[in-house]
């Protein structure tokens, strides 16, 4: 089968993934100049956190997410299966205790346990949530292997290349997965603002994923290796992709400071932004319009999410699948 | 039936819409709710180019009255910026008036407070300031004109009801004609019970419906509630005693023994 994916994201690329091992032939469609910035997935925190996201997400997105670990070890060699680390500072400890209330699959940990897992945190935290079964991949690190693979398996792709799904022809299935770029034709589709740092420190080492808890201004961080350190992300409801706000950076970097104050000495190595596709219930579909297969909204799930929809829409093509109304009857 | 510059209302209910899990609860919630109005954020959204477009069209087809809040504002100035961005964005004139004064607490800054609401109602708007139980500053609002008040219980998203019943109790009976808001604090519907049950007129929600496990389970209950206590304050409530007084007869019942 001949198949063209317009958008070389996550989206798109994990598509591409799915389609190629079932035998498929397919062309790739960027707008962009390469693999990169412009897909809102290069600024992602990379956390396989199906268990953590379901303090606000649908239990749809813990179930199905559970399956993105496996897919990514079999696609990309760069998993790191060390689980979350949860913690409130001393005077937020009732938001511990309502995400604890709101998720499962965690242990509570106290000081000594924290010690074991990151040293560098253990004194600065008596008490956490650790989710043992959580992992973390580097977003662009595993998208540029993706796009390795992809070209080895012979796919092809058109970069600086912006088509509208309905005028590509000599394919037997054309597959939307644009993004935010596909608002005008999904109304229903809107962006959520985020702003990320990359920070640069040699005073801290953490090995997982930590999520600090706060009422106005959560804030995760992500060791990237090599004193790397992703630290995210706002979420506001606006659509802007360029422009980052000195108070996004005020804030993030503040509650850096207050998850371990070695980080006021770290380099801002990068200051990222973008705005991420979502539809009103905050959940990604798959979806027939017209002869035009449309895989979007991934919303800040799109490393977590992507390889189901990857399957969902192979199921679609391959098999004639329906696909079901409700993201909770989806199958991987 | 409560009327707040002159547009009359049957829900005693307003819904914030910060916060939810998506667009698709927070619509659901305004829906068990039975909310008519519901306040929207402009500051931080706006962006450069009034980037939150998508959202704030989202907002206008909940169909009920928007009120625009100044939310992150810190000086007179922002505010009034910001007031008069919301009523080209939403063609309104009402605006919720917020001026921050500490940033912990985010209790109100006073001051900006009166001196922000009397430019704004100066120039044609209609201010519903978010205040304190203060009824010096309650009274200077009133002077520059606004002719809705919207006192806290309790710090904002703190959830922990009314932290002065005494000062809340003083301020409605200060201000009997006036429309009192509860603004900020509540966490319960008991909470919301027991401010309609001191005579105050409308409840503002936001954080305790949208963070509450199921956003649109808690609008309903929080509805039910403040119907409840409206119907209790128009009911009369009885005094407390310090004697009990038996509901059945004691009549023939050797009571005095």
């Amino acid at each position: 089968m001949n198949i063209a994916i317009i958008g070389a994201g996550v989206a798109g690329l994990t598509c591409a993934t799915e389609f190629v091992a079932r035998g498929a032939k397919v062309t790739i469609y960027e707008k962009g100049p390469s693999i990169g910035e412009q897909a809102c997935s290069w600024w992602a925190g990379g956390m396989l956190a199906p268990w953590c996201e379901g303090e606000t997400a649908e239990s749809s997105v813990v179930k199905l997410g559970q399956h993105a670990k496996s897919w990514w070890k079999t696609h990309t060699a760069q998993v790191q299966e060390n689980g979350t680390l949860v913690f409130a500072l001393d005077r937020d400890l009732s938001e511990l205790r309502t995400f604890a209330k709101r998720t499962t699959d965690y242990q509570s940990v106290g000081a000594q346990e924290i010690a074991q897992l990151e040293p560098d945190l253990g004194e600065r935290f008596s008490q956490g949530l650790f989710f043992p079964e959580e992992a973390h991949i580097d977003p662009r690190k595993s998208i540029l292997s993706l796009f390795d693979q992809l070209v080895s398996a012979g796919v092809i792709f058109k970069f600086n290349c912006e088509v509208e799904p309905g005028t590509l022809s000599g394919f037997e299935c054309v597959v939307d997965c644009t993004g935010l770029a596909a608002q005008d034709a999904i109304p229903e589709l809107r962006g959520v603002k985020g702003e990320m740092l990359l920070l640069r420190s040699r005073d801290v080492t953490l090995q997982r994923s930590i999520r600090l808890l706060h009422p106005r201004i959560p804030l995760y961080v992500v060791p990237r290796g090599n004193g790397l350190f992703m630290v995210g992300a706002t979420m506001i409801e606006n659509t802007e992709r360029t422009r980052v706000s000195a108070r996004s950076v005020f804030e993030m970097l503040g509650s850096a400071f207050a998850l371990h104050p070695a980080f006021s000495e770290a380099e801002i190595v990068e200051i990222g932004v973008d705005a991420r596709p979502a539809y009103l219930n905050n959940l990604p579909k798959v979806n027939w319009r017209g002869k035009v297969l449309t895989v979007n909204g991934m919303y800040r799930h799109g490393f977590l999410l992507a390889p189901v929809m990857a399957r969902v829409a192979a199921n679609a093509i391959f098999e004639g699948y329906q696909i079901p109304e409700l993201m909770d009857e989806y199958c991987y | 039936m409560l009327n707040m510059y002159g547009t009359a209302l049957q829900s005693r209910l307003m819904l914030g819409t910060s916060q939810y899990p998506s667009p698709a609860s927070l619509a659901e919630s305004v829906k068990t709710s039975n909310t008519q109005i519901v306040t929207v954020s402009l500051r931080r959204e706006s962006g450069d180019s009034l980037a939150g477009q998508h959202f704030w069209q989202m907002i206008q087809s909940l169909n009920v009255h928007v009120l625009p809040n100044t939310a992150g504002c810190h000086t007179v100035k922002e505010a009034v910026t910001t007031a008069h961005m919301a009523r080209e964005v939403f063609k309104t004139d009402w605006i919720k008036l917020e001026v921050i004064g500490e940033q912990d607490t985010l209790q109100p800054d006073v001051y900006a407070l009166v001196d922000a609401a009397r430019l704004l109602v100066q120039d044609g708007f209609k201010v519903f300031p978010y205040c304190t139980e203060d009824l010096s500053v309650a009274g200077k609002l009133l002077d520059v004109g606004c002719e809705v008040l919207m006192p806290w219980g309790a710090p904002i998203g703190s959830g922990r009801g009314l932290n002065n019943p005494y000062g809340l109790r003083t301020l409605r009976a200060h201000f009997p004609d006036v429309p009192l808001v509860i603004d900020a604090g509540i966490g319960l519907p008991s909470h919301a019970a027991q401010a309609m049950e001191l005579g105050y007129d409308m409840i503002l929600l936001n954080t305790a419906v949208a963070k509450a496990g199921d956003p649109a389970k808690m609008a309903g209950a929080f509805a039910q509630a403040i119907e409840a206590g409206r119907s209790a304050y128009e009911a009369g409530p009885i005094e407390k005693r310090d004697m009990a007084e038996p509901s059945t007869p004691v009549l023939g019942k050797a009571y005095l023994v």
